[in-house]
């Protein structure tokens, strides 16, 4: 009788909670072990150092002297920290572009050529197997060491230029060479993937219809084809680049570090942030208020990015 | 149309060097294959310097010469690696090894567990968690290094193996690659499969899982380079030399006064030689696994 009236409130708390065939209990069963290790090791995280931020915290994860937004105003008006934004800003400048063209070269050479493409595609796709720290150190001891026996001076000194100290001077600041080969080298296969499988993805049609137009094959297909069907890989490409770019760190810290300290230019954000957080102060405060407000900048200009690029892609259509 | 007639308008975009290509054609292919020849060999250039000098001498890298190959390879250098007195390479070796196992394994089991639950069993709020679940995407990992440090310090989990694992564990890009291939699985086939009698659990672990083998290869070998490989935290939570990684172990090598070079190199070859198998073998997973990773932006 009651069952027929108020079916719901019959069934006891507890059937209400695990839901319809138990969907609710299967649901986390599933779900939660995951989210449950998401809530303790990263929002939690992220809530903690957001109280931090406000507080004097050197040496400690449990402080109690609350300063406000002093860690926020030491940190902006650190030189240090604004250079390092301006270290990050100039090594995307080169990277980013660089990365992108040789890329999107490789994956259009690769993709237009008959014989040996798997080799191709292997050898470039190869060093992201690598680590940072390995291509740092042969970087750093094999090919750029400043000395004649380097690969590097030792290509130079066929063509009769002298000896160059790749990593010790900063003027000319050679280093930032030796950073931007070494990201290149590790990181091009990966985007070169992302667009061959852009380009697999173009229908063939496309091209067959451009042909019967009348368009050349070249650079009237690449400019009115190719590039405007890669448009999307194209995006997710760039916001990776900057992203990565963004959070440099082991490469910085491997090849220009020697025995224990760190130079005082050529530090990207996560470097000055390293050395706040766990150099000789351990100011964990500060290290937070850094950590908020590299997040709250990547996070926009990832956002800022998006929007443009699909702002731009409704334009067009 | 016929096919030699789709032939004839498809030849724009094949291209290569058929017997009657247009002369400018036909040099803009041999310029493309000797360009990629000359890069392919540049690029794999720095693999060789690492060999190099792992099997040289200590008087051959200090030579003002470029020495090409030693004169007698050093194999000794590679077990002088496991003595030498500075760094505990064994031990370092052995952490990499346990971390990353142990990190794939558990990475890919929450992940797919958890991909399946938000892809397949309908719950009120689901699309909270995905979102909440998601959001950490725009989060890079590397930015929280400082939070997480605060977190797991306080655990009492520094130079530990389970501060080197278990904050690495929650990679809501798994989850996003699991639920988008889980998404795009038959549902005729796991109704078929609760026709049968089988839970959600049954579906997933008898029908679900032997059906995507490639996902969970791509997910399973990205998720072991990217652990085998990391650095930064490591970095920071390893602050006892034993509970180095390979890679930290290197990286102090590296930076430390008057390191052994030949030595350096050859631990350098034995952190990379597996994990360049382990691709080269796996190469048509992680590939695919990459390209859906970018296709997600």
């Amino acid at each position: 009788m009651s069952s027929a009236a108020a079916p719901a409130a019959s069934r006891p708390w507890w059937r209400v909670l695990a839901g319809n065939q138990n969907r609710n209990l299967w649901f986390w069963a599933f779900v939660g072990p995951f989210f449950v290790g998401l809530l303790i090791f990263v929002y939690i995280p992220i809530l903690w150092s957001l109280y931090l931020s406000f507080f004097d915290a050197r040496n400690t994860v449990t402080p109690t002297d609350f300063v406000g937004l002093q860690n926020y105003a030491t940190m902006l008006t650190d030189p240090n920290f604004l250079s390092s934004l301006g270290t990050f800003a100039l090594f995307a400048v080169f990277i980013v572009p660089v990365t992108f063209v040789f890329s999107l070269g490789l994956a259009l050479a690769i993709n237009r050529t008959r014989w040996f493409q798997a080799f191709y595609r292997s050898a470039f796709f190869l060093p992201t197997a690598c680590s940072y720290v390995v291509a740092s150190l042969v970087w750093k001891m094999a090919i750029f060491n400043g000395l004649p026996s380097g690969l590097a001076n030792t290509v130079l000194s066929w063509f009769g230029i002298g000896n160059i100290a790749w990593l010790s001077i900063t003027d000319p600041p050679w280093y930032w060479l030796v950073l931007v080969t070494l990201r290149l080298w590790l990181q091009v296969g990966f985007y070169m993937i992302l667009f061959l499988a852009g380009l697999q993805r173009i229908p063939p049609i496309l091209y067959e219809a451009a042909a019967i137009d009348g368009a050349k094959p070249g650079w009237q297909t690449l400019r009115y084809i190719t590039l405007p069907q890669l448009r999307a890989t194209s995006a997710a490409v760039l916001v990776l680049l900057l992203i990565n770019a963004f959070q440099a760190f082991d490469e910085f810290y491997n090849t220009l570090s020697s025995f224990g300290s760190y130079p005082p230019y050529a530090r990207p954000p996560l470097v000055y942030l390293y050395f706040i957080a766990f150099g000789r102060e351990q100011n964990l405060g500060q290290g937070s208020a850094g950590a908020i407000i590299l997040a709250v900048l990547v996070g926009l200009v990832t956002i800022l990015q998006l929007r443009f690029l699909r702002e731009r892609d409704g334009a067009r259509r | 149309m016929t096919s030699a007639a789709a032939q004839r308008v498809r030849a724009p975009h094949l291209s290569g060097g058929g017997v009657r290509q247009p002369p400018l054609e036909r040099a803009g292919a041999i310029l493309r294959t000797v360009l990629l020849v000359l890069g392919a060999l540049l690029f794999l250039i720095p693999f060789y310097l690492i060999i190099r000098t792992a099997l040289a001498t200590e008087p051959e890298i200090a030579e003002l010469e470029f020495t090409l190959w030693p004169a007698k390879a050093q194999w000794q250098n590679f077990a002088d690696v496991f003595s030498n007195s500075q760094v505990p390479f064994a031990r370092a070796l052995l952490n990499s090894v346990l971390v990353s196992v142990v990190q794939t394994v558990l990475t890919v089991v929450l992940a797919a567990l958890a991909g399946y639950g938000l892809a397949r069993i309908p719950y009120r709020y689901s699309g909270l968690v995905s979102g909440l679940v998601l959001a950490t995407l725009m989060i890079p990992a590397a930015v929280t290094f400082v939070p997480t440090f605060v977190m797991v310090s306080s655990l009492g989990w520094v130079s530990s193996l389970r501060g080197l694992i278990i904050p690495g564990l929650f990679s809501a890009l798994a989850v996003f690659l699991f639920r988008q291939q889980f998404s795009d699985f038959p549902r005729d086939l796991e109704e078929a499969g609760r026709i049968d009698g089988l839970g959600y659990f049954g579906v997933f672990w008898r029908i679900v899982v032997p059906n995507t083998g490639a996902v969970f290869a791509a997910i399973g070998a990205i998720t072991f380079l990217a652990s085998w490989n990391a650095f930064l935290w490591p970095l920071v939570i390893g602050q006892d030399p034993n509970s180095w990684t390979i890679q930290v172990a290197l990286s102090a090598y590296t930076t430390s006064q008057n390191p052994n070079y030949s030595q350096l190199f050859a631990a350098a070859t034995i952190a990379t030689v597996p994990v360049l198998l382990l691709f080269v073998g796996l190469q048509r997973f992680i590939r695919q696994g990459y390209e859906s990773t970018g296709s997600t932006g």
